[in-house]
């Protein structure tokens, strides 16, 4: 530990792989699955796999941005995967009922706003760990859910609603905002206050307050924000099929605080970046889509893609402990 | 002060249980019936036995996202083990209780030795053991056990289902490890400060090995009784499993962060829950409403116990 600390010769390049290392290894997973899957197979290389790799899990990646934020501050949120499903069903609800278009957009994303405001208020304010919260929000909203719908689908969606599947210049419109929105997530963390200052409370509340950053408001801006991003995902969510069914796929929030954690979010706030999170829920579908390329039954997809986790999360604490 | 403290909390709670029992029994007259009664009490076994292990791993500060995938595999290998490789059905319930443990063993060696956070460890196995299960059955069911073996989640002793004797031997025997023993000293040691705890000469390690083994064991023997009590068995078995049990562990008033907890905290909060769905849905809410008020019910809970806290000056 101390021998890293007084070593003033660290070049720049040691700095820079110390700091993105993980995105780096995410990255070069990703590239190797391309090389030797494409190597082996020539169509998981062609337009439409390449297109439904990005498409089909952009709204993954989008929510898992801001899952990346409330995790950097020190908290988590399970109740997102059912956050999601009821925007699909409140969307398509008012999409079909003759609201104009923008409403049935606009809408839903500005009720996961204020729910997740109230939770950032409740985990604020009263101190009730994240975690209890949003446990009981989960229970809440999928409940809510399936009595509401009475797990009816939704069909019959107007074609200019469907936004996932406009294409402007030929790329996805669920892709564009996948990198818009880390882009803009990205330079929000690094150059703002706010940004900034999610960092700060999450590595250390107190110290936090003390150098005049209020964490109650920070907490409460980090869970409103996570709305804003899964509110975008529920919508892209909606949009991408034909038919709203009124589920989620199981496990959602966990596939979603995979993706932010194997992105090199530390688990226990303060570090992490939302490339990195973007990059591991690509990953994830570069490996579902590659198992199939690769004639490996489907029924083992979950068991090869735990095994990444376990070996990503075992490289990393063995690269972190000889870092430090 | 302390023991105020430590009771405050179980005590709301075990108001808060008699009032809806009350209130329950009032809404439906077949909810206060023997009968009634002791069916919930065959259908809080699994996510019951559980539990109990949840709450020494929650003491500790960690957490065990696994424990549905635990008994998802377990119950597949019981299976496979019995129709696919052949074995007598007694060997094969011990060789699955025994990989199911291993899978719990599993988890402790990876938090223990290599420091990964309990979130993230029993997160990787969570998807881990699932795609076992789902990779070895390919989703396929195995059905037509021997009628001896639907004693364990079917069977009576003495009027009282046989899984709620498990149940309640198992809590007994919890309650006195976490309370009376250096072993559950040890364990809220760990939870207050694991750092003080390992200079007090603690094996921390040895311990939280044991508590994800334990956990392992429990969902296993979960998985045997879930199997006989349903006649069959499927990979998606267990799924969700894991919030249930934390929502009861933390109804239950132990601390998410750790350190403190207790056994009668956890039972009360599994009772509570069954009551809460059983009575609802005798009283003619629909299956899924009864989810949303027990959500209300856990945000309330600790809500109220959080502003009792904070009156006490702390």
């Amino acid at each position: 530990m101390t021998a890293a600390v007084l070593s003033p010769g660290r070049s720049n390049l040691h700095r820079f792989l110390s700091g993105y290392g993980q995105e780096i290894v995410v990255l070069l997973a990703i590239v190797a699955l391309f090389v030797v899957v494409g190597a082996t197979n020539h169509r998981f290389l062609s337009n439409t796999n390449i297109n439904s790799i990005f498409a089909g899990n952009a709204y993954i990646a989008i929510a898992a941005i801001g899952m990346s934020m409330v995790i950097m501050a020190g908290h988590i949120d399970v109740s997102v995967g059912a956050l999601i499903g009821v925007i699909a069903t409140i969307a398509g609800t008012l999409a079909v009922s003759d609201y104009p278009i923008w409403v049935a957009w606009l809408v839903p994303i500005l009720f996961a706003i204020m729910v997740n405001a109230g939770v950032g208020t409740l985990v604020a304010y009263t101190r009730i760990p994240s975690i209890v919260v949003t446990l009981g929000m989960l229970s809440i909203l999928k409940g809510g859910l399936i009595s509401a719908t009475a797990g009816e689908w939704i069909s019959n969606l107007p074609p200019e609603f469907m936004i996932a599947q406009m294409r402007p210049f030929g790329i996805p419109s669920a892709v564009w905002f996948m990198v818009a929105l880390t882009i803009l997530a990205a330079l929000f963390l690094r150059y703002t206050d706010f940004g900034r200052s999610i960092y700060a409370v999450g590595g250390n509340m107190e110290a936090a307050r003390a150098a005049g950053i209020n964490p109650e408001r920070t907490v409460i801006g980090v869970f409103a924000l996570h709305g804003l991003f899964a509110g975008i995902a529920g919508i892209l969510f909606a949009t991408q099929l034909q038919v709203i069914q009124s589920t989620v796929p199981p496990n959602l929030e966990l596939t979603i605080i995979t993706a932010s954690v194997i992105g090199g979010v530390s688990i226990l706030g303060g570090t992490g970046t939302v490339i990195g999170s973007t990059l591991a829920a690509i990953l994830f579908a570069c490996i579902g889509s590659a198992l199939i390329f690769l004639n490996v039954s489907a029924y083992w997809l979950r068991a090869v893609l735990g095994l990444m986790i376990l070996a990503t999360v075992l490289a990393d604490m063995i690269r972190r402990r000889r870092d430090t | 002060m302390t023991a105020a403290r430590f009771f405050r909390h179980e005590t709301i709670l075990a108001i808060l249980t008699i009032v809806a029992m009350v209130v329950l029994a009032s809404l439906s007259d077949k909810f206060f019936t023997a009968d009634n009664l002791l069916n919930q009490g065959r259908l809080m076994a699994e996510v019951g036995l559980v539990s109990l292990a949840m709450t020494f791993v929650i003491v500790t500060g960690g957490i065990d996202l696994s424990v549905g995938s635990i008994l998802g595999l377990t119950a597949i290998l019981l299976g496979v083990f019995w129709k696919n490789v052949g074995l007598p059905l007694p060997a094969a319930m011990f060789l699955a209780l025994a990989c199911g443990t291993f899978a719990g063993w599993v988890n402790g060696f990876i938090i223990t030795r290599f420091s990964v956070p309990p979130l993230i460890a029993t997160l990787a196995t969570l998807a881990l053991y699932r795609g076992l299960a789902e990779g070895i059955s390919e989703a396929r069911s195995v059905r037509g056990y021997p009628e001896w073996f639907f004693f364990f989640g079917q069977g009576e002793v003495m009027g009282v289902p046989f899984q709620l004797w498990i149940l309640g031997i198992a809590t007994f025997v919890a309650a006195i490890i976490l309370g009376l023993t250096p072993f559950g000293r040890a364990t809220y040691a760990i939870g207050a400060n694991e750092v003080a705890a390992r200079f007090s000469g603690i094996r921390v390690n040895a311990t939280k090995l044991w508590i994800y083994t334990g956990s392992g064991f429990c969902a296993a023997l979960a998985a045997v009784i879930f199997v006989s009590r349903v006649t069959t068995t499927r990979s998606d078995m267990g799924t969700g499993l894991e919030l249930d049990a934390i929502t009861a562990v933390v109804l239950g008033g132990t601390s998410i962060f750790g350190g403190r907890g207790t056994i009668i905290g956890t039972a009360l909060g599994l009772i509570l829950i069954q009551a809460l769905k059983n009575g609802l849905a005798l009283s003619g809410v629909k299956g899924d409403g009864t989810i949303v008020v027990i959500g209300l019910v856990l945000i309330g809970a600790i809500l109220v116990g959080a502003l009792f806290d904070r009156n006490r000056g702390g």
